[in-house]
C-alpha cells in the first residue's frame, strides 16, 4: 500500500463526482427531502423522534452502498481496473481510495441529514459529533459492502438488484419498522447477524443518552469491524489475473 | 533493458477463454528495440496473448517472460506500458485529469502528462471530458496513458483502429520515434497494410502463430510484395503442408535466418498431424473444440494418421 497512490485515487474519485454535480446534489438532498416527508406525512412527533435517528443511520448506509457498488462496477467494465492492475497500484490503495473519497461524501451527507432532522424536531441528548461519527461508520459499512457486492455483479441490472438483496433485509430487521425485541425470535436472532442492527442501536443510544455509553462503543465497534471485514473480502475478490 | 535478452519470450503459452483455446501453446521471442506487429484476424487470440504479456490473463499452461522477469511481476509495472483494445480511461474525467491520475499512480513526473498529450496530438483536447471525445480521440487518450513514465516496452492492442489515415500515419511515426529511442513495441492490428511498418511480424491465426519474421523475409518467401497476399499464401501453404504430411509441415514456422524466433510448438503440432487451420475462411460460429479435427476439402485420402488423443499429448510419428 502506498499513501500517495491512495490519496491520488481518492482525489480522482472526488474529481469524477465534481464532473457530475447532479449526483452530488441528489446525494445530499434526497435524504433530507425524505426526512421532511416522513415528518409531515405521519405528522406524529413521537414517531418521528423514534424513527429519525434510525434513518440517520440507514440513509448513508444505503446510499453509499449503491453509489460504491455502481462506481466499482464501472471501474471493472471500463477496463480502468485492469489497467490499474498493470500499474503499481495496490488493491488496498484502490479500496482505501474509494473508502476515503466516499467517506468524505458521507460526511457531507450525514451533516445535512442531521441538520435536517434537528430542524424538523429530532431531539438529540448526546453530542452531535457522536451521532456524526456513528453515521460515518455506517457509511463506511455501506461503502465496504458495496465494494464487495460489486465483485459478484457483471451488469448494472445485477448491481441494482443487490440493493434489495443485500440491503432490504437489513433495513427490515434493523428495528426501523418494528422493535427487534418484538419480532419472532428467529427473526430477532437473524437481526443479530446483520451489521445494520448494531448501527441503528448505536445511533439510538446516542440520541437518548448524553454520555458515550459502553453499549454505544461496542455497537459502533461491531459496525466498523464488519466494514473492515467486507473491505478485506473485497480486496480478495480483486484479481490481477482474470480469465 | 536487461542485457540483450528478448523483450518478451513465451514458452508453450496456452490460454483458455470461454471454454475454448484462445491461444494454443505458442512459443515466440520478441527482440528488444523493435516494433513487432502482432497481426491476424479478429478473434484469433491477439488480445489474449497481449493480456498474458501484461500478466492480467489467467494462463492455462506455459510461461511468458517480459524484460527478463515473469509477466506481471511487480517490478515490471513501471517498465511496461499497456493500452487495451477498449480505451481504458475514465469517461467522466478530462484527458489531462486522466493523465495526471495515472501519472501519480506511476509516480511519473508531472510534466509527463503534457509530453504524452503532445505526442498523441491531444494537446487541444486536454481539458475535454473523455466521454465527449470521438472514438479515435478516446483511443489516443488511452494510448497517452500507456506512454506515461516512458516505459521500456509498450504493449498496444489495436492502437490505430478507427483512426483516419492522417492520424494513423502520425501514430506510426510516433511508434518509430519511440523505437529509435530504444523502446520495444508490441503492436497488434487486424489490417495487413500496417504490417509493412513493423520491423518484425508475428502472424496469428486461430490461436496459433503462423510465422515470426521480418516483412522483407515474408515477402521473399511467399514471392509477393503484398503482405496481405503473403499472409494468405502462408496460410494456404501451411494447409497444403499439412495435407502433404508431416515432413513438409515446417516451412511456415521457420523463417530464413530467423530460427530462434520461430513457433516451435506449432511446428511440432503440425508435424503430429494436428490442426493448423483449414484453408477455408474461418467461420466464427463454428465451435472449435480442441478435440475436433477437420479435414481440408478433397482430402479424403488424407495421409495423416491421427496420432494422439489430443494436441500436445500425441507422440511424434
Amino acid at each position: 500500500m502506498n499513501p500517495a497512490i491512495t490519496a491520488a485515487t481518492a482525489a480522482r474519485i472526488l474529481r469524477q463526482l465534481k464532473h457530475d454535480p447532479r449526483t452530488v446534489v441528489l446525494l445530499v438532498a434526497v435524504p433530507t427531502v425524505l426526512l421532511f416527508l416522513l415528518r409531515y406525512v405521519f405528522d406524529d412527533e413521537r414517531l418521528f423522534d423514534r424513527i429519525a435517528p434510525q434513518l440517520v443511520a440507514v440513509f448513508p448506509f444505503v446510499v453509499l452502498f449503491l453509489v460504491t457498488s455502481m462506481a466499482t462496477l464501472r471501474e471493472r467494465q471500463s477496463g480502468t481496473l485492469e489497467r490499474l492492475m498493470t500499474l503499481p497500484a495496490g488493491k488496498l490503495d484502490l479500496l482505501f481510495g474509494y473508502a476515503a473519497a466516499f467517506g468524505l461524501v458521507a460526511v457531507v451527507q450525514v451533516a445535512a441529514v442531521v441538520a435536517a432532522a434537528q430542524a424538523l424536531g429530532m431531539e438529540v441528548e448526546g453530542e452531535l459529533w457522536t451521532l456524526g461519527a456513528i453515521a460515518l461508520a455506517d457509511a463506511l459499512l455501506g461503502i465496504a459492502l458495496g465494494l464487495l457486492a460489486s465483485a459478484f455483479a457483471r451488469t448494472e441490472f445485477q448491481v441494482v438488484q443487490f440493493m434489495p438483496a443485500f440491503i432490504m433485509p437489513q433495513v427490515l430487521l434493523c428495528g426501523l419498522f418494528a422493535p427487534r425485541e418484538e419480532m419472532h425470535e428467529v427473526l430477532e436472532a437473524v437481526s443479530y447477524a446483520m451489521p445494520l442492527s448494531y448501527a441503528v442501536e448505536a445511533i439510538t443510544d446516542a440520541t437518548r443518552s448524553a454520555d458515550v455509553t459502553g453499549d454505544l462503543v461496542v455497537n459502533t465497534g461491531v459496525v466498523l469491524a464488519c466494514a473492515v471485514l467486507a473491505l478485506v473480502l473485497g480486496a480478495a475478490t480483486l484479481r490481477r489475473r482474470t480469465p | 533493458m536487461d542485457g540483450s535478452g528478448p523483450a518478451v519470450a513465451a514458452e508453450g503459452l496456452r490460454i483458455v477463454r470461454g471454454g475454448r483455446d484462445a491461444v494454443r501453446g505458442v512459443d515466440f521471442r520478441i527482440p528488444p528495440g523493435e516494433i513487432t506487429g502482432l497481426l491476424g484476424p479478429s478473434g484469433c487470440g491477439k488480445s489474449s496473448l497481449m493480456r498474458a504479456v501484461m500478466g492480467v490473463q489467467v494462463v492455462a499452461e506455459g510461461r511468458v517472460t517480459v524484460l527478463g522477469r515473469p509477466a506481471g511481476h511487480p517490478a515490471l509495472r513501471r517498465r511496461v506500458g499497456y493500452a487495451a483494445q477498449t480505451p481504458s480511461v475514465y469517461a467522466d474525467l478530462s484527458v489531462i485529469e486522466n493523465l495526471r491520475y495515472f501519472a501519480a499512480v506511476l509516480r511519473a513526473p508531472r510534466s509527463d502528462a503534457d509530453r504524452v498529450l503532445a505526442e498523441t496530438g491531444l494537446t487541444d483536447h486536454a481539458g475535454h471530458e473523455v466521454g465527449r471525445l470521438s472514438g479515435g480521440q478516446r483511443a489516443r487518450a488511452s494510448l497517452a496513458v500507456a506512454l506515461l513514465g516512458a516505459p521500456e516496452l509498450l504493449v498496444l492492442d489495436e492502437p490505430t483502429v478507427g483512426l483516419d489515415p492522417v492520424l494513423r500515419e502520425e501514430l506510426w511515426r510516433l511508434f518509430h520515434t519511440l523505437r529509435d529511442r530504444g523502446t520495444s513495441l508490441l503492436v497488434s492490428s487486424h489490417v495487413m497494410d500496417e504490417a509493412g511498418r513493423c520491423d518484425r511480424l508475428l502472424l496469428m491465426r486461430e490461436g496459433a502463430i503462423v510465422a515470426v519474421e521480418t516483412p522483407a523475409a515474408l515477402r521473399e518467401r511467399t514471392g509477393t510484395a503484398d503482405l496481405e497476399q503473403a499472409f494468405l499464401r502462408l496460410i494456404r501453404g501451411h494447409a497444403t503442408a499439412r495435407a502433404d504430411g508431416a515432413a513438409a509441415a515446417a516451412p511456415a514456422d521457420r523463417g530464413p535466418g530467423d530460427g530462434c524466433y520461430a513457433g516451435r510448438h506449432e511446428s511440432r503440432r503440425a508435424a503430429a498431424g494436428v490442426r493448423p487451420p483449414p484453408p477455408q475462411a474461418p467461420r466464427e460460429s463454428e465451435p472449435r473444440g480442441r478435440h475436433e479435427r477437420r479435414r481440408p476439402p478433397g482430402a479424403s485420402a488424407d495421409p495423416d494418421p491421427p496420432s494422439g488423443p489430443e494436441p500436445g499429448t500425441g507422440s511424434r510419428p
